[in-house]
């Protein structure tokens, strides 16, 4: 039985963006919808062409099965299926199918009564993705400068292409996305850890209450955010991580085609250090 | 169509201070200074203080303090003591650790890494104490000590790349220099020396736990946010007694990808994968160079990296 013990109440209907009620069902746990078929339909379709890409290719290992997009010399044209077609179709699915999960999602927060963050946060996501694959490889003119779908190959891709800026620790950008990364992860286990070990105190106390929340964390830094704050504060910056990441590999090629330490050379020359 | 968002606190009511729960006898007295703050208010508490410091938090401060002082002005000293130069080149300066010809000698000459030595030294025990501290505040107020191991795994990464890892390695030299740019540079070259840390599995678990904690991050507050209109922030409340809130909540997803945490286990999770991500990547900083001295060439007998 799928259903929690206090589901059957919520399953009502009502809340579709498109469609009324025609896909208005579940399926086991999951909601259906328009979006949720459209959503199964670029999954499974997506998912068929990385599986016959891997076919095609030389090897079944996990780790090494590598879809490449076009060569660089197809520009922005679509490439034949065998020569980055197949990596094109797969672009179009992914997009596709997390699309139509956010707009899934936007049913079911409808449906549920609740507010929209969590396909706003998806959103922010999927944006971070486009721009890696669409926005970045058309600025530059050519598909080939998107990232492969395999394990090991996209990572050898984000090696690669940060080596081609020298040092991409010294993007500004990226210094900003990854103490968003790092904040966030910070946060998270301080949210995680105060949560926890106020709802499983020490042996034979009572569970503790919000005030001993704040009295925590007043007592240890002299602020503490709040219950509702710190669902504020984690949003903003696990959002900022997503969004700084796109921004720093946007600018990568587009704006900046030199080595990022060269980058900072502004600072140095600014002339207010004149003497 | 557009319906109400709580992004920001639209009513700020403020009441007298809440000066926290009471503390255990013979505690130290709070620091009872407390300020309101309207900005902040916007985004949660407006109230700023009371502050517990007791002897550990001091104690903390000062050796934090005075690591900060070795550093800068060790910074300052490297530019002759020129205040523009040392604004002007502030992302580049740095506090060096000794070359390998001092090994792990102790007290090298301040100037060759002796100074590094020392800041290192009183950073070390200013983090410590401030775990120590919040462990004890958490005992003091009768709370499990869960954000204090947290930290324990923070400080344990820490540990591994300015001392464990130097240690095995016979040589202070191959710890982390302080310094903006200097501790890029050193993981750049860090990463290259050893064939590409991309290839560390243990990199790559570390990765996907901080990745994977931002997007936990953002789910949960998310889905938090979403469902305040029903109350859903006191999370405490819904962990002893659920309500509509978190029901809807954990019914978005399950319906959404057909599973779904509680009030509760949310937080282990993130508790968990916050936790593992300095964890895996201190044992993948641990293994480099002690364990394995090519990622690359690693990769390629274990069958998962392309050889070219």
């Amino acid at each position: 039985m799928a259903l929690l013990s206090f589901e059957r109440k919520y399953r009502v209907r009502g809340g579709t963006l498109v469609g009324g009620d025609l896909f208005d069902f579940w399926v086991g746990p999951f909601y259906v919808g328009f979006f949720g078929v459209t959503s199964a339909f670029f999954a499974v379709l997506g998912t068929a062409l990385i599986v016959y890409g891997a076919a095609l290719g030389p090897t079944w290992n996990i780790w090494k099965i590598n879809i490449s997009p076009p060569d660089v010399a197809y520009g922005l044209s679509i490439a034949p299926f065998h020569e980055g077609g197949l990596w094109q179709g797969i672009t179009v699915c992914a997009l596709g199918a997390f699309v139509s999960w956010a707009l899934r999602e936007v049913e079911i927060s409808r449906k549920l009564g609740i507010g929209l963050h969590v396909p706003f946060a998806f959103g922010v996501a999927i944006f971070a993705y486009f721009t890696l694959q669409v926005i970045r490889p058309v600025l530059l003119g050519a598909w080939g400068n998107a990232f492969p779908y395999g394990i090991f190959s996209h990572l050898e891709w984000v090696s690669n292409t940060g080596y081609k800026y020298l040092n991409f620790h010294y993007n500004p950008a990226h210094m900003v996305a990854v103490s968003f990364f790092f904040a966030t992860t910070f946060a998270l286990s301080l949210h995680g850890g105060l949560i926890l070990s106020a709802a499983n105190p020490a042996k034979g106390e009572t569970m503790k209450t919000p005030e001993h929340e704040d009295t925590f964390f007043r007592d240890i830094m002299g602020y503490s955010v709040g219950t509702l704050g710190i669902h504020r504060v984690g949003l903003f910056l696990a959002l900022s991580a997503g969004f700084w990441s796109a921004v720093c590999i946007v600018i990568s090629g587009p704006v900046w085609s030199l080595g990022w330490p060269e980058w900072w050379n502004w600072w140095r020359n600014l002339p207010i250090w004149a003497q | 169509m557009a319906s109400y968002q709580n992004i920001f606190t639209q009513v700020q009511v403020r009441g007298p201070a809440e000066l926290g729960v009471a503390l255990p006898k013979g505690d130290q007295p709070r620091d009872n200074v407390v300020g309101f703050n309207r900005l902040l208010g916007f985004l949660g508490n407006a109230q700023i203080g009371p502050i517990h410091l007791g002897l550990t938090g001091i104690a903390s401060l000062i050796a934090g303090f005075i690591a900060f002082e070795i550093i800068g002005l060790n910074m300052w000293a490297s530019v002759g003591w020129d205040p523009v130069q040392f604004i002007r080149q502030l992302p580049w300066l740095s506090l060096q650790p000794p070359g390998p010809e001092y090994g792990l000698q102790i007290l090298p000459p301040l100037e060759a890494g002796g100074w590094w030595l020392m800041a290192g030294f009183f950073l070390t025990t200013s983090v410590l104490l401030w775990c120590v501290r919040t462990y004890r505040r958490a005992k003091a107020l009768g709370m499990g000590t869960h954000v204090a191991w947290a930290f324990a795994a923070a400080i344990w990464l820490y540990l591994v790349l300015g001392f464990i890892r130097p240690v095995l390695m016979g040589s202070w030299s191959e710890a982390v220099p302080f310094g903006i740019f200097p501790h890029l540079d050193w993981v750049g070259s860090f990463s290259i020396r050893y064939g590409n840390l991309f290839y560390d599995p243990f990199h790559c678990l570390s990765i996907a736990f901080l990745y994977g904690s931002t997007l936990l991050f953002a789910m949960h507050a998310a889905t938090v946010l979403a469902i305040t209109r029903y109350g859903g922030d006191r999370e405490l409340e819904q962990i002893s007694d659920r309500g509509t809130a978190f029901e809807r909540g954990a019914l978005f997803w399950r319906w959404t990808m057909g599973f779904n945490a509680t009030a509760e286990s949310i937080h282990r999770w993130a508790w968990w994968f916050a936790v593992l991500t300095p964890l895996t990547g201190g044992i993948g900083i641990l293994l480099t160079g002690t364990v394995v001295d090519d990622w690359h060439a690693w990769a390629v007998v274990h069958h998962y990296a392309f050889t070219e």
